[in-house]
C-alpha cells in the first residue's frame, strides 16, 4: 500500500517525471547542500532545488507565467529568465535545478529587456480588450504588463479575433484568442487530472491548444471539472456564466427565486473581495444574497445531510444483501456520487463500474427535488414559478443540473448553477462589499444544518460525515467515544489516497428511521468496515486500476471520490488563483466551521428528521425517495465516433 | 468504416504495439506503421493507439499534427515533396515547381482529382550539393531538371498500369 502514499506516484506520468532532477544517490561525496547567491544574498539549498524555489526563500520575486505550483515544470514562456554568472545565455529559473554553486542575478538590464520583449511578443498575439474580459484585474498577463511598464504594443496588437469562441460545453467556454500557449491547461488536464482533453497541436507559430480532432469542447470527453479555468493565467478559459438569467429571474415578480449555498464557496468568496484565503463569510453572504433579491437563502448542508442518510442507508442495504442474503449481484466497494466531475469521469473511463456508484443524487440535485416538491407544497407555491439557483464551487454542476434525467420533481430540479466567482460578480454588481455585511442566518425550513454537511467541501468530508452517522446508527455509541471531538482525522488531509478501517465490535438497536429496512444489526458484529478516500481524478484512476487488479482498494466497502484536488474547496468554480496553500487555508475554514456547529451529525439534523416524518414518510431509500432523490447513470465510454 | 475493417485495424495496431512495446515511446513507430499501410491516421486509429498505449487520444492527435510525414487525411498515392530551402532555391527549384504544377495541374498542398499525386513543399532534404532535390514517397531525386520531372512522373504513371502496388504496403518508387 506504500506506493499510494508515495507523493511521486500520485502525480505526473513517467514522461514528465524525467524532467525533474534526480539527486545523486551518494550525496555524502558531493554534499547534499549547495550554496547559491541570488542578487547578492547567499543561501544553501538542497541539490536539485530550482533557482525559482531558491529565490522564494530569500524573498526575491521572479515573475512567472507558465509555472504553477500544482503542475510539472514546462519552461515554455521564458518570462522567469535570469542571468547565471558564467553562462552565455539567460536561463529559465523555473526549470534550472541547482547542482553546483552558482551566482544568479534576477534583474539585470539584459533580463529586464528579455522579459519586456517576451511580454511584447505575447501581446502581439493576444486579442482582447482588458475591460471586456472576466479576468480584468485578476489576470497574470495584465499584471505583468503593468509590472514591466508596457505602454505601447511594440510588435502590434491583433485588431480582429482569429478564432471563434467555443461555447459548446455547458460548463467551460474556450476563447483561443486570449490564449498565450503557456500550456498550464494542458498540463492540468493531462498530468494533474489525467483526463486528457487539451493538448497542443502543430508546430511553432501554428501551434494552438486543441481538443481531440479539434472538436468542440462539448463533444469530447471532458468531465467539466474546470481545473483548467483555475489555472489559466488569462481569460482563455472560463465557466459558462448564467448570471444574466439569474438576474432576469430575480427581476421577474412572478418568480420565487431560491438559492442554496454550498459549503466551499463560503470559505473562498472572501478572496474575490481581497481577503486572505480561509476567511469564511457564510452569514455575511446570506445578508448579501437577500439584498441581491433572492427570496429564500438555504443551506446545501441540509441536503448534504440528506445525502448522507440516503447514501449511508444504501451502503447498509448493500452490506445486508451481501452478508445476510448472500446476494452475488451486490457490488462493492460503493462509490460516492456527490462529485459530478467524478461521475462523468466514471461514465467515460469506467462504464463497467457504474453499478458501484451510489444511486443517490448529489446534494445540489436532492435539494432541487425537495424544493420543487416538499417546499412548494409547504408554502403553497406552484413549482413552475420556483427558480432554484445553486451556488457551487464547481463548473461540473452546471452540466449536472442540465442532465436530462434530473427532472424528477416534474420540473428541472435545479435551474441554474452559479460558481463562487459568478456570485461574487453579482454581489459586486449590487453594490455590496461582502465582508462588511451584517450577519444573518439561513431561512427555514431548511435553516438548521450540521457540521457534517459543512465538511462535504473538503476531501474526506463525505466519508467523515457518513462514518459519523453510520457509527452512531449502527453501533449505538457516540462518535466522540471513538474519536476525540468526533473528528475522524484518518480520512482528513491532502494525501492523494487515504485508507481507514473500522472494526464493528458491538451493535446497538436499530434506530426509528431505519426500522422499516432492518430488523437488527447482529449480522454486522465482528465485521470490519473498510473505507478509502481519493481526490483528483488522477488518484481516482489509480484507485480504479487497483480495484481492477484486485488490490487493497477492491477490499474496501465504501470509497469517496472527488474530481478536484483538495475536494470541492479546490473546485473549478472557486476564486482564481489556486495553490496548495490556498486550498489548505480554505480547508481550515471549513473544519473550523464544522467544529463551531452544535449539531455535527447528519441524522441529528432536526430538519432532516422533520422531512422524514412529514414528507418521505416511508423512510430512506423508499419508493418516494428513490423517485426524487436517486438517479441512474449513463455508460458513455471513451471513444468518440 | 465497416465493423470488420475496424477489427482488422485494431488487430494490426495491437500487433505493432506488441512489436514496439506498450510504452508511450512506441507511439511514433506504431504511427509510422499505420501510415505505411493505410496512408493516413484516422480518428479511430488515434483512439485505438491511445487506448493500447495507455495515453490520451489528444496526445496522439498532437503528435500526428506535429509531423508532416504522418497525415490526418488520406493523400495521393505518390507524395511529391520538393525542397524549398535556400541551396535548392539557388539551383532553380522554382522551375521544377512550375513544371510539376503544370504537369499535374495542381498547386502545392493539393492532390490530383484521381488521387494519384500530392504536391508538397519540404524543408531541407540534406542534398544541398546536388539540388534541386525532390522526394517521391521514400525515394530521393537529385539535380532534377524540368525534363527529368517529366520522366519521373511518367514512371509513376506507368507503375499503376503494370504492377500497381507490390502488396499494399510498398509502392514501386
Amino acid at each position: 500500500m506504500a506506493e499510494f502514499y508515495d507523493k511521486e506516484s500520485v502525480r505526473a506520468p513517467m514522461s514528465q517525471r524525467l524532467q525533474r532532477f534526480e539527486p545523486p544517490s551518494d550525496t555524502q561525496a558531493i554534499g547534499a547542500l549547495v550554496s547559491v547567491t541570488i542578487d547578492g544574498k547567499e543561501l544553501k539549498v538542497p541539490l536539485g532545488t530550482t533557482i525559482l524555489e531558491a529565490s522564494k526563500k530569500v524573498g526575491v520575486r521572479i515573475p512567472t507565467l507558465c509555472y504553477h505550483e500544482d503542475l510539472c515544470v514546462a519552461g515554455v514562456c521564458r518570462i522567469c529568465v535570469v542571468e547565471v554568472e558564467g553562462q552565455p545565455r539567460l536561463q529559465a529559473s523555473c526549470a534550472y535545478p541547482i547542482t553546483a554553486p552558482i551566482k544568479v542575478k534576477t534583474h539585470t538590464r539584459q533580463v529586464r529587456q528579455a522579459r519586456r520583449h517576451i511580454l511584447d511578443l505575447l501581446l502581439s498575439k493576444h486579442y482582447g480588450e482588458c475591460y471586456a474580459c472576466f479576468r480584468n484585474n485578476n489576470c497574470e498577463l495584465q499584471a505583468l504588463a503593468k509590472e514591466y511598464g508596457v505602454d505601447f504594443f511594440r510588435f502590434g496588437h491583433p485588431e480582429k479575433p482569429r478564432y471563434r469562441i467555443d461555447r459548446s460545453s455547458p460548463s467551460v467556454i474556450r476563447d483561443m484568442d486570449k490564449c498565450i500557449l503557456c500550456r498550464r491547461c494542458v498540463r492540468t488536464c493531462i498530468d494533474l487530472q489525467e483526463v486528457g482533453v487539451l493538448e497542443v497541436n502543430q508546430r511553432s507559430n501554428r501551434s494552438k491548444v486543441i481538443t481531440f480532432g479539434e472538436k468542440p469542447l462539448g463533444d469530447v470527453i471532458c468531465i467539466n471539472c474546470g481545473q483548467c479555468i483555475n489555472r489559466c493565467p488569462t481569460g482563455a478559459l472560463r465557466a459558462n456564466d448564467p448570471t444574466d438569467d439569474v438576474w432576469a429571474a430575480i427581476d421577474d415578480p412572478t418568480k420565487h427565486v431560491v438559492i442554496q449555498t454550498a459549503p466551499s464557496p463560503r470559505a473562498g468568496i472572501g478572496e474575490c473581495f481581497g481577503l486572505e484565503p480561509g476567511v469564511p463569510l457564510t452569514f455575511e453572504m446570506n445578508t448579501a444574497l437577500r439584498r441581491c433579491g433572492f427570496d429564500k437563502v438555504f443551506d446545501t448542508n441540509f441536503s448534504a445531510d440528506l445525502t448522507i442518510i440516503e447514501e449511508g442507508t444504501e451502503l447498509l442495504q448493500r452490506l445486508h444483501k451481501a452478508l445476510v442474503q448472500k446476494d452475488k449481484m451486490v457490488r462493492f466497494p460503493q462509490f460516492t456520487s456527490c462529485s459530478p466531475g467524478w461521475v462523468k469521469f466514471c461514465e467515460h473511463f469506467y462504464p463497467e463500474f457504474l453499478d458501484h456508484l451510489s444511486s443517490a443524487k448529489s446534494p445540489q440535485q436532492m435539494f432541487g427535488a425537495v424544493i420543487k416538491t416538499y417546499y412548494a407544497k409547504l408554502n403553497d407555491l406552484d413549482p413552475k414559478n420556483i427558480v432554484t439557483v445553486a451556488l457551487m464551487p464547481c463548473s461540473a454542476k452546471k452540466f449536472e443540473c442540465n442532465r436530462p434525467e434530473m427532472c424528477d420533481s416534474g420540473y428541472k430540479d435545479i435551474d441554474y448553477g452559479l460558481t463562487t466567482r459568478e456570485l461574487a460578480q453579482m454581489i459586486s454588481e449590487a453594490g455590496i462589499y461582502l465582508p462588511a455585511m451584517p450577519k444573518s442566518d439561513f431561512d427555514d425550513p431548511f435553516g438548521t444544518a450540521t457540521g457534517s454537511g459543512v465538511i462535504f467541501g473538503a476531501t474526506g468530508g463525505v466519508m467523515e460525515a457518513a462514518l459519523r452517522t453510520v457509527i452512531e446508527l449502527v453501533c449505538g455509541i457516540q462518535v466522540e467515544d471513538l474519536f476525540a471531538h468526533a473528528d475522524i482525522t484518518p480520512v482528513r488531509g491532502f494525501d492523494g489516497i487515504r485508507f481507514m478501517e473500522l472494526p464493528i465490535k458491538k451493535v446497538g438497536p436499530v434506530p426509528e428511521l431505519l426500522k422499516g429496512l432492518f430488523e437488527d444489526w447482529d449480522w454486522l458484529v465482528g465485521a470490519t468496515l473498510k473505507v478509502a478516500v481519493a481526490h483528483g481524478t488522477a488518484n481516482a484512476k489509480r484507485v480504479m486500476e487497483d480495484i481492477k487488479a484486485g488490490g487493497p482498494c477492491s477490499e474496501c466497502h465504501f470509497i469517496e471520490f472527488m474530481a478536484c484536488p483538495g475536494g470541492c474547496l479546490g473546485g473549478g468554480g472557486q476564486p482564481i488563483p489556486t495553490s496548495p496553500e490556498i486550498r489548505a487555508a480554505r480547508a481550515r475554514a471549513i473544519y473550523a466551521e464544522d467544529a463551531a456547529y452544535e449539531v455535527r451529525k447528519s441524522h441529528e439534523n432536526p430538519a432532516i428528521v422533520r422531512l422524514y416524518t412529514e414528507f418521505l414518510t416511508e423512510g430512506p431509500c423508499s419508493h418516494l425517495s428513490h423517485h426524487l432523490l436517486h438517479t441512474a447513470y449513463t455508460p458513455r465510454g471513451k471513444y468518440i465516433v | 468504416m465497416l465493423v470488420s475493417e475496424r477489427e482488422q485495424l485494431r488487430e494490426n495496431i495491437e500487433q505493432w504495439v506488441a512489436q514496439y512495446g506498450s510504452d508511450r515511446s512506441a507511439l511514433i513507430p506504431v504511427l509510422q506503421e499505420v501510415q505505411r499501410k493505410y496512408h493516413h491516421i484516422s480518428e479511430y486509429v488515434m483512439q485505438v493507439v491511445a487506448d493500447t498505449l495507455n495515453i490520451h487520444p489528444v496526445e496522439v492527435y498532437g503528435v500526428v499534427s506535429f509531423y508532416s510525414f504522418i497525415g490526418l487525411r488520406p493523400k495521393g498515392r505518390f507524395i511529391i515533396r520538393l525542397c524549398r530551402t535556400i541551396s535548392c532555391a539557388m539551383q532553380g527549384n522554382n522551375r521544377i515547381a512550375r513544371q510539376l504544377e503544370n504537369d499535374l495541374g495542381i498547386h502545392f498542398g493539393e492532390t490530383t482529382p484521381d488521387g494519384n499525386f500530392t504536391l508538397e513543399w519540404a524543408n531541407c532534404l540534406g542534398m544541398c550539393d546536388r539540388g534541386p532535390a525532390m522526394l517521391v514517397n521514400d525515394r530521393i531525386f537529385t539535380q532534377v531538371t524540368p525534363e527529368s520531372v517529366h520522366e519521373i512522373l511518367d514512371e509513376c504513371r506507368k507503375a499503376f498500369g503494370a504492377h500497381t502496388f507490390q502488396g499494399e504496403e510498398t509502392c514501386p518508387l
